[in-house]
């Protein structure tokens, strides 16, 4: 009879340990999902924000057409990707395409002192810096959940219930890639 | 993180129950002497500490800003520390974005309220906005962010408020027994009266040293505290040199704050009572050493990680226990690296080359200089921040033709106003009422 009653219970036991494993796997994901809707929101507000620069520096840098180009293919390229690999790639190309704008913008001094283009400056540079930071907090969730997945005995749980491993998010800026010329 | 908030809330479970018990007992001491029951002490002491508690919960937050003459601002008002804070909602993951003061004061501080954190407000002054760069307004920015995080906020002011009501009694039972409490024992019998005399003199001796304990708990708890925050901060920011100069900067300024109390003083990232170059923590500080919390963040070799932090905490302070629990530091995925390297974009004199323009990045020592933007000079920074105290009050700016900016008052009533260098004159749109 006694031990039926510790089968019982440890099997009892057993069953709320499964549970709570699942559990977590199931939090961990959905802050996953969280984190990944984050990303979305900041990458969608630079999309939305670079028309409006784009706008403003025609104004004063008519000539920079190639650039500009450049800015406008890039951010439509962004806006199409699927995915956080092939998003990835895309943002990163924008953001060099970005950069090289600004960098355009310093030769113009009419430009650089346009209170809009100020504005729109600071605006760009934090949203650079929210959707790194998205990003951090993106990777570090991945991180978390995909160990979770992978370190026994919540592995088990994981391939039962189907549980995979996320994708990691990485920029690709162009230029960062390569190592950078330092000149005295 | 959560390990973190997970291992405080254990530690702080502890702390509260012996905070409760001194509680207790000088409840039922105070009891005791005044309406010779303890039972009415102790329940004197807990409705004391149940009404504080209540209105520091519900009213704590409100309080702390409205005593320290903070300015709620919005985003138009002052975007970059805006941009900065919403960075920093972002990296630590928080659910809602804090609420943000302006303290119009010239010594630079900062802190964060909020008894959770969908209700947290981060209020800093207007000299911290004058005297600090970008990077290492981020850096103050994430450590308050971390206290809110680490549910400190909460924790700090529920203990404060025991620690006061431990103060309150104790003060009031000491006073009273020295220079009233004959009266007691005039009335007892003589055999009764020598265990009476005993009961006093350990009834005394209790309300001298709880308050004491209560304290140095209460300021123990305080210090470890702004260690977490600061490693929260170095893990948020990826980048802890930011908090460190912001840290040294604040630390060396001689300007005293002018709104500031024993009350308010601990909940500052910097103590603004503390004293200046202590290197040691003393059990009655309300903060770690700055010195040290700077060299702590300046040595962490090779990352911006829990662990990172951990290990320069203990190298510094010559510890040897790991102050933050086993599975906190092992968590991985903090690595550096993250955070962009420093590129200051090289500006070719000749005709603007772009293959060379994009390739010619210098790694440089400290700042991002790297398309953000920030008034350089120290005048023109004060003025942004001075622009922020005018519109968080409700002032209109209005920008003449002869480039003079008019700042009219809320509650200018007239529909029109004069430029005063070339006497245009302005139409003013009427205010809407306040609704």
């Amino acid at each position: 009879m006694t031990y039926v009653l510790i089968f019982l219970v440890a099997i009892a036991v057993l069953i709320f340990w499964v549970f709570g494993l699942y559990n977590g796997l199931v939090r961990l994901r959905n802050a996953v999902k969280n984190a990944w809707s984050q990303i979305d929101v900041q990458l969608k507000r630079r999309h939305d924000l670079i028309p409006n620069l784009v706008e403003t520096v025609k104004g004063y840098a008519a000539h920079e057409k190639e650039t500009l180009a450049r800015v406008i293919s890039a951010r439509n390229f962004a806006m199409n990707a699927a995915g956080p690999a092939e998003a990835g790639r895309a943002e990163g190309a924008l953001s060099g395409a970005l950069k090289s704008l600004f960098a355009v913008s310093e030769a113009y001094p009419d430009l650089k002192a346009n209170q809009n283009f100020l504005a729109l400056q600071e605006e760009l540079t934090s949203t650079e810096n929210k959707i790194a930071f998205s990003r951090q907090a993106y990777n570090d969730a991945v991180m978390r959940y995909n160990n979770m997945t992978e370190v026994v005995p919540s592995n088990i749980i994981a391939g039962m219930f189907n549980f995979k491993a996320s994708e990691f998010f990485e920029i690709v800026i162009p230029e960062e890639k390569d190592v950078p010329k330092v000149s005295f | 993180m959560w390990e973190i908030i997970q291992s405080n809330r254990r530690k702080s479970i502890l702390l509260v129950i012996i905070m409760a018990v001194l509680l207790l007992l000088v409840g039922s001491v105070f009891g005791e002497y005044f309406v010779q029951s303890y039972q009415g002490g102790l329940i004197l002491a807990f409705a004391i500490w149940l009404l504080l508690s209540i209105l520091a919960y519900f009213q704590g937050r409100n309080l702390f800003l409205a005593i320290s003459g903070a300015h709620k601002i919005q985003k138009a008002d002052h975007p970059r520390l805006f941009n900065i804070v919403e960075e920093m909602k972002i990296a630590a993951a928080l659910p809602a974005m804090p609420e943000i003061y302006l303290i119009d004061d010239p010594a630079p501080n900062a802190f964060a309220v909020g008894q959770n954190p969908e209700k947290a407000a981060v209020a800093v002054t207007t000299g911290l906005l004058n005297t600090l760069n970008r990077d290492e307004l981020q850096g103050v920015i994430a450590h308050e962010v971390g206290h809110v995080v680490n549910r400190d906020t909460l924790f700090m002011s529920m203990i404060g408020v025991m620690l006061g009501t431990v103060v309150m009694l104790a003060e009031i039972a000491r006073r009273t027994l020295f220079f009233g409490g004959g009266r007691r024992r005039s009335r007892s019998s003589s055999g009764a009266g020598q265990a009476q005399v005993i009961i006093l003199i350990a009834g005394l001796a209790l309300m001298i040293v709880a308050p004491l304990i209560a304290r140095i708990i209460y300021l123990a708890a305080s210090r470890k505290r702004e260690y977490l925050a600061d490693a929260s901060a170095a893990v948020f920011t990826r980048y802890p040199e930011g908090l460190a100069s912001a840290l040294e900067k604040i630390s060396v300024s001689p300007i005293r704050m002018r709104k500031v109390n024993s009350v308010t003083a601990p909940m500052y990232i910097i103590n603004p009572l503390q004293k200046l170059h202590d290197t040691r923590d003393s059990l009655f500080s309300t903060h770690p050493a700055a010195k040290n919390r700077i060299q702590i963040l300046r040595s962490m070799a090779g990352g911006s990680g829990y662990l990172e932090y951990d290990q320069a905490f203990r190298r510094i302070t010559g510890e040897s226990k790991a102050f933050l629990p086993a599975s906190a530091l092992k968590q991985p995925g903090i690595k550096p690296g993250l955070r962009k390297p420093a590129v200051e974009t090289v500006i070719p004199t000749a005709a603007p080359d772009m293959t060379r323009m994009m390739t010619g990045a210098v790694i440089t020592g400290a700042v991002i200089t790297d398309g953000i933007q920030e008034p350089v000079t120290p005048q023109a920074k004060a003025r942004e921040t001075s622009d922020a105290v005018w519109k968080s009050k409700g002032y209109r700016f209005i920008r003449c033709e002869c480039d003079a900016i008019l700042k009219v008052p809320p509650d200018f009533k007239r529909t029109g106003v004069q430029c005063l260098r070339c006497n245009r004159v302005h139409e003013l749109n009427p205010v809407p009422e306040p609704t």
